[in-house]
Formats: C-alpha cells, sequence, structure tokens
C-alpha cells in the first residue's frame, strides 16, 4: 500500500498513531470530518429519538409491560399485522416470481411500461394508495362489486389489509429475484437440457435452487415492510378492534389518549420483531454469499 | 415459432404466465392507478381543478414542497458524508455503521413520529422546556420535518456507499498526491462519478418526503392550512366523504410519483449500474 507514504501529501491533522488503531491512515482527506458529520446526524436523528422509545417502555415493572405489550387488544394487532403481512408476502412471492421472469425472459408489447410501473409502490405516497385500494375493493367500486356478487367481503375485512400490503411489497420481490434471474446464464440450462433434464425438472432441480435465497430475500423484505405499514391500510382496513386493527394503528389510538407507555410498549414489541427480521434477512444474504462464492 | 429451444418456454407456459401476470398487476398496480384519476374527474375537469386550488389544499402543497425542500438537501449532506467516511477509509465498526444507517427502513412510520412525540411532546424529554420559551415543535412544521428526516434518513447514502465502493480509491488517492485538497477532490474527482447515483437517491428521497404519511401524520396535529401536507390533505378530505377533493388532491401526487417513475426509468438508461431496488 502506498498510503502510508502518500498521506504526507494529505491532510490528517489529527494526531497519528492513537487514531491508527481505528484505521489504517489514507491519503485520502476529511475522514474525521465526514465520520464526524455521519456519526452526528445518525444520533441525532435516529439513534437517540430511537432510544427514547425503549427508555419510555422499560419505566415500568415487567408486568405492567406485559399488560401493555400483550394485551388481548394488542396480540389481536400483532396477529393482523403479522399475518396478514405473511400472506400478502407469499402472494408476492408467486406473482413476484413470475412478473420477474415475464420481464427477464419475455418479449411482450408494454413491457417498459410494466417494468417501470412494478415500481409504483415505492413512489406513490402510501395514503393515495390506501384510498385507490379502497375505492376499488369496496362494496361499490369496480372490483368490489363482482367480489361481493361472488359473497366475498375485501374493504373492511382483513383480506382488505391484506390486498394492500400485497401492494406495498410487490416491488421488494421482484426487484429482489430479477438481477438473479438475469445472471442464471442460459449455458446452465442448455447444459441440463443436453444431459437430458426436461423442462420441468430444469426448473424444479435448477432454476429455483438458484433462486432460493433471493427468493427468500424478497419474501422477507416484504414481510417486514407490511408488519409496519400503515398508510395504505387504515383506509381499507375497517379498524375494528380485535378484527381489522393494525399494530401501528393501534400505537396511534394509544398516542391519541396520551397513553404514551402503552404507545412505546408496543412500539417496542413492534421494533424488536423488525430488527429480528433484519438479522434474518442479513443471515440469509450471508448463507447466499457464501453459497454462490 | 422459432425453433423449440431447451431454455425457451412452450407457448402455451409463455401465455398463461404472461396472462397470470397481467391480471395480477391489473388488480393490484394498473386499476388503482386509473381509478384515483376517475374518481378525481368524477364530475369533470372543474371541481377536480377547485380542489385543487383551494386554500387549504394550495397550503398544504407549499408545506409538501418545503418539506422535501429540507429533507433532500440534508439527505444529501448527509449520504455524501456517510458515503465518503465508509468507501473511501477504513476504520473499526465500518459495518456496524452501514447496517445503523438502514435503520430508519427498519422501523414502522408510526413508530418515526412517536419517538419525536416522546422527546418533543408537551410530555417529552423537552416538553415543559419547549413550553417555557414557547417554542412549537410537535403539531408544527419543525416536527413535520424531522419526522420526514427520519423516514428518508438512509435514501442517498445507500446509493452512495455501494456505488462510491466500487469505484475504489485509486483517483482520489492521486490527486491527493498531487497536491489537490479534500473539497477540491470531493468537487472535481469525486462528484462527477457519482452525479447519476445521487440523483438516483435524491429522486426517491424527494418522492417518499412528499409522500409520507404515517410519520407525519402522528407529530402534525393535522391543523388545516398550517400542518397538513399533501396526503394528510388527502385524508382529511377522504374522512369528511368529499371524494371528489381528496382523489384530484391525490392525482396530483399520483403525476407527482408517475414523473418520479419515468426519471427513474431514464437514470436507470442512463447508468444501468446504479441500484434497481429502491424503498
Amino acid at each position: 500500500m502506498s498510503s502510508t507514504t502518500l498521506s504526507t501529501a494529505g491532510q490528517d491533522r489529527q494526531p497519528r498513531g492513537a487514531k491508527t488503531l481505528f484505521r489504517r491512515r489514507s491519503a485520502i482527506a476529511g475522514f474525521g470530518l465526514s465520520l464526524g458529520v455521519t456519526v452526528s446526524l445518525l444520533s441525532l436523528v435516529v439513534l437517540i429519538p430511537l432510544s427514547a422509545v425503549i427508555l419510555k417502555a422499560s419505566g415500568q415493572s415487567f408486568s405492567e409491560f406485559l399488560q401493555a405489550g400483550f394485551s388481548a387488544r394488542a396480540l389481536g394487532a400483532y396477529r393482523l399485522s403479522f399475518g396478514a403481512a405473511f400472506v400478502a408476502a407469499a402472494v408476492n412471492a408467486v406473482f413476484g416470481v413470475l412478473t420477474a421472469w415475464a420481464l427477464v425472459r419475455y418479449e411482450f408489447p408494454g413491457k417498459s411500461i410494466i417494468n417501470g410501473l412494478v415500481d409504483l409502490p415505492f413512489a406513490l405516497p402510501t395514503a393515495v394508495a390506501g384510498i385507490a385500494l379502497a375505492a376499488l375493493y369496496s362494496p361499490n367500486g369496480w372490483v368490489g362489486q363482482y367480489l361481493e356478487m361472488a359473497g366475498i367481503k375485501a374493504a373492511y375485512t382483513p383480506l382488505g389489509v391484506v390486498i394492500a400490503l400485497t401492494f406495498i411489497g410487490l416491488p421488494f420481490v421482484v426487484r429482489t429475484i430479477e438481477p438473479v434471474l438475469r445472471d442464471l446464464s442460459a449455458d446452465v440450462e442448455e447444459a441440463a437440457a443436453s444431459l437430458g433434464a426436461g423442462r420441468l425438472s430444469i426448473i424444479g432441480r435448477v432454476i429455483l435452487p438458484a433462486l432460493g435465497p433471493a427468493w427468500l430475500t424478497g419474501f422477507a423484505l416484504s414481510f417486514a415492510r407490511g408488519v409496519g405499514e400503515y398508510g395504505s391500510v387504515i383506509f381499507i382496513a375497517g379498524n375494528m378492534p380485535f378484527k381489522s386493527e393494525i399494530a401501528p394503528l393501534l400505537i396511534v389510538i394509544q398516542l391519541e389518549q396520551f397513553n404514551y407507555q402503552a404507545a412505546s410498549t408496543i412500539a417496542v414489541v413492534m421494533l424488536s420483531a423488525s430488527f429480528a427480521m433484519l438479522l434474518v434477512i442479513n443471515a440469509i444474504q450471508a448463507w447466499a454469499r457464501k453459497r454462490s462464492a | 415459432m422459432s425453433p423449440r429451444s431447451s431454455t425457451q418456454d412452450p407457448w402455451w407456459v409463455k401465455t398463461l404466465v404472461l396472462s397470470l401476470v397481467a391480471v395480477f398487476l391489473g388488480l393490484i398496480l394498473v386499476l388503482p392507478l386509473v381509478s384515483v384519476f376517475a374518481e378525481a374527474l368524477r364530475q369533470g375537469l372543474g371541481p377536480a381543478l377547485e380542489a385543487m386550488s383551494t386554500p387549504d389544499a394550495i397550503a398544504s402543497i407549499k408545506l409538501t414542497l418545503l418539506t422535501a425542500a429540507v429533507a433532500v438537501p440534508f439527505n444529501i449532506v448527509f449520504g455524501v458524508a456517510a458515503a465518503w467516511a465508509v468507501a473511501k477509509h477504513e476504520f473499526w465498526g465500518k459495518s456496524l455503521l452501514i447496517s445503523l444507517i438502514d435503520v430508519p427502513f427498519s422501523v414502522s412510520p408510526v413508530v418515526a413520529g412517536l419517538i419525536y412525540v416522546l422527546i418533543f411532546g408537551s410530555h417529552g424529554w423537552f416538553g415543559s422546556w419547549l413550553i417555557d420559551h414557547n417554542i412549537k415543535i410537535i403539531f408544527a412544521v419543525p416536527g413535520i420535518m424531522l419526522a420526514t428526516l427520519f423516514v428518508t434518513f438512509p435514501f442517498v447514502a445507500r446509493e452512495l456507499i455501494p456505488l462510491m465502493q466500487e469505484q475504489g480509491v485509486d483517483e482520489e488517492e492521486a490527486a491527493a498526491s498531487m497536491g489537490a485538497g479534500g473539497w477540491m477532490t470531493l468537487w472535481r474527482v469525486t462528484t462527477p462519478n457519482i452525479r447519476w447515483g445521487l440523483l438516483y437517491g435524491v429522486l426517491l428521497c424527494n418522492a417518499r418526503a412528499m409522500g409520507e404519511f404515517g410519520a407525519v401524520s402522528v407529530v402534525s396535529g393535522h391543523i388545516r392550512g398550517l400542518t397538513n401536507t399533501m396526503p394528510l390533505h388527502v385524508e382529511i378530505l377522504y374522512n369528511e366523504y368529499d371524494f371528489v377533493g381528496a382523489f384530484s388532491v391525490a392525482a396530483l401526487l399520483c403525476l407527482l410519483s408517475i414523473l418520479t417513475l419515468i426519471l427513474k426509468g431514464l437514470l436507470e438508461m442512463l447508468q444501468p449500474q446504479v441500484r434497481r431496488a429502491g424503498h
């Protein structure tokens, strides 16, 4: 590394020696400033405020914590938030892989429009998605009226929550699978075919296993996003306690009743779940990297 | 039909897959988008335009633009600083720092609002001090800004970090060896290499800042004409059964997100290595 000799040309006003423990000396200026800005802003905007909710929730006895965080109403809300997010992620896992497959493997009219539209849930404000889905799937909406005829109630039921979370989670699955599918070269499939494998067994034995980690990651990302989602859900959910009330809404309700401790407790339960999921996602990705290496 | 190859699906599989995808995307993406415009124009263009230009609607548009005007520059400063520290230097705890930057993406937007209420609300850490000094943060514009900063926090950083890591440090080291200072290196050497990625991050950050609902809803207090952003205005009108009004303002937001998607597509064409997946 030439960086040791070069560092004299750089800036490095900090005393040497102590710092080298933590970093390799570099010729490039601005380490102290850029890291300082990064860490201060991160602490001020994200970390310290987040610690407030943990402090608030820990300022009570354990039984109070259980009472607020795991009341029957809270449990109902978790069940809906986690359950609906799971179902939506599963739906997205199926249709997301089909969408990614169509985008990578097929040519069809309007492909670039479809490709752009897949990212709509990233770009569309959640409240707009919420009222649009509510209007569409309500009993007199364009789609809702036909569901009504079939005896299915979509809006204002848990099914409505699933619909909203499917909308929100779709791009996570498609955009995670797509690059893997693109990199999966046709050579592998041709090789399998030349060894006498049929189309179905190529899909089952070659393509799906290669997609596995990306598929799981996409599923987990879609699930994680759905659990915390608020804006797109509340308009279509019905918001009945124990039935169609999602956990983030329960936090808002507790907050509106100045029940800060209960709101924080539910928030901490949700935060723990999100971080657990984050760990799982990282583990899947580490496993995928190891496997492909 | 082209000669059947082992890597090509038979026509009926292709038709089946494409029809399934068309029905699914139609129900989940296309119809909701179309229905916003249809509901907005239900009574014709006049009432829709009128709903977009009421004083409350205009106040909400202004506040939304102001919010984005604060969040985007903040995000650029943080993102460039974070990427510069992480990609151009080696230090202990780097991967922890990268994970921490991503934290806001895994926090429910409602929790993002709640944390600021706990700190700046009337019963919060600084509540009584703020009341004594007559400063309003919660149920006022500063709270909306803070909540927006939180939810948009990682956007630029997570575009730039992988991009700048990939580009390595050779050019910056060469610039330093020729006597260029840090700011000059950043401006003349690094920025031209990262501009498309930076724009991409700004685009996503801007869309989220203008569209954020959950976090902003918790800290806003929904005061018409004062603390209502466009998405909150949509909610109020909708809950008052003013559907034409709600969907008209929503249609404006839809146009904005369509524009975002078009620009995003253009950037991806210009610079294929910018990340395809956002949040």
